[in-house]
């Protein structure tokens, strides 16, 4: 688990002057599956594009399997070992699914037949149907087979299982908790459906404009992070704002909402100081987490 | 062993697993010597991440409540120091048992029990809190 595979240091990028990324970084470790989380439009998928050498960055360092990828020559290395699942899913039209993979194998010396039975079983996925025949699902589950038959140590995936029915869903994330057991495979995926990151992910990171806002083993900032609910006899007082520890603080009439981590306790015996007259404290979903840090105040 | 994970809770997931593997082995689901499922069983079958399996294994392993035969898979460990512990568990099950039944007869359904054990541990919890605090 000590080798990072993925790694960004203050990577930058605009569009005509316009910054989608201001500086972010970024560290996946082997074997990890993490989720790439933010907003639209907050830098997911130019940094997806970055890391497969679709966009050159502005400033900043990329760093893949270990290796700096500077020149076209060190990032095309990368990409032989790492495979892309884009949002969009193209397949050509005119062939079987039996032919498609027939097609592919070619193209890769190092292709793994066993992995290629194995999801065409666990996908049910039949060679002789015709690719414009498959649906969403199935594209996704065929798609994933042709990337990891090919023996890849990355999978990066942009929003994977968007438009898919929760069987189907489950069925994608049996396939990466068995990826990550048997070949130490680390996944990078952004996604919107947090449940399904909450469930797959022993990682994950969330960016809000172009930056890394928070970043780390999944269930450690659930231990972290506290919801501490506050009722006062009369509004709350604005001491309360100042306490140390504090990510985001909401009032409404008598009661106030924080957001904390690694001070809870401290935070909650200031509270009562300040005159707090009821103290809860509840662990904080990532749901919460996301709307907290990307909404602002 | 039936494990259930709440992924959406903001409880850890690892010790979801910690807690549910530690009950099914103070309750007797699961005895000295048997063996768990494999990480792999667990994460394929839940649909999640193997290595915050392996986190709740290796915690486990710690606290000397399963062991790690390399290779073999992992097993629940010679009865620890809380095998007194699952004694009084049954006993306490056995103690609450005619109360949830007097529950039942009044009419509560489960959610109306649960809430109501619930509240009187949270209550006991204050209460102690609240000692603690005088003292």
């Amino acid at each position: 688990m000590s080798e990072t595979i993925i790694s960004t240091q203050g990577l930058l990028k605009s569009y005509s002057g316009k910054p989608a990324l201001r500086g972010l970084n970024l560290a996946v470790p082997r074997g990890s599956i993490c989720g790439f989380l933010g907003r639209n439009g907050a830098g997911k998928t130019t940094t997806l594009k970055l890391l497969l050498g679709m966009l050159r960055p502005d400033g900043g360092e990329i760093r893949l399997f270990g290796e700096t990828v500077k020149s076209e020559a060190s990032s095309i290395a990368a990409r032989q070992r790492l495979a892309f699942i884009s949002e969009d899913k193209e397949l050509y039209p005119y062939m079987t699914v039996g032919q498609t993979i027939r097609f592919t194998r070619a193209f890769f010396p190092t292709w793994r037949r066993d992995l290629e039975e194995k999801f065409l079983e666990l996908f049910r996925l039949p060679r002789e149907k015709a690719v414009p025949k498959l649906s969403r699902g199935m594209r996704t589950q065929l798609m994933l087979l042709l990337a990891m038959a090919r023996g890849s140590e990355l999978l990066m995936m942009d929003e994977p299982t968007s438009g898919l029915d929760p069987a189907m869903t489950e069925d994608i994330l049996q396939a990466l908790a068995d990826l990550a057991v048997s070949d130490e495979t680390t996944v990078f995926f952004s996604s919107h459906q947090l449940m399904e990151v909450e469930q797959i992910c022993d990682r994950v990171c969330l960016i809000d404009e172009g930056q890394s806002v928070i970043q780390g083993v999944l269930d450690d900032l659930k231990a972290q992070y506290r919801r501490i609910l506050l009722v006062f006899d009369a509004a709350p007082p604005l001491a309360l704002a100042g306490l140390p520890g504090i990510d985001h603080l909401r009032q409404r009439g008598r009661t106030a909402s924080i957001l904390a981590h690694n001070n809870v306790d401290a935070v909650v015996e200031s509270a009562r100081a300040l005159g707090a007259i009821s103290t809860e404290v509840r662990p904080v979903t990532l749901k919460e987490l996301f709307l907290d840090h990307v909404r602002g105040e | 062993m039936n494990l259930r994970i709440n992924f959406s809770s903001g409880v850890p997931i690892y010790l979801q697993l910690i807690e549910q593997i530690k009950h099914a082995v103070d309750t007797g689901a699961v005895r000295e010597g048997e063996q768990l499922p494999t990480i792999r069983k667990v994460a394929e079958e839940l649909a999640m991440n193997p290595n915050t399996v392996a986190r709740a294994y290796r915690e486990l392993e710690r606290d000397g409540v399963i062991e790690v035969r390399h290779g073999l898979g992992a097993y629940v460990a010679e009865p620890r120091a809380s095998s007194a512990k699952s004694i009084e568990i049954r006993k306490a099950g056995a103690v609450l048992r005619p109360a949830i039944e007097k529950g039942v007869a009044l009419g509560l359904s489960e959610s109306e029990l649960r809430r109501v054990f619930e509240d009187e541990l949270s209550r006991l919890v204050n209460d102690a809190i609240a000692a603690r605090r005088r003292t």
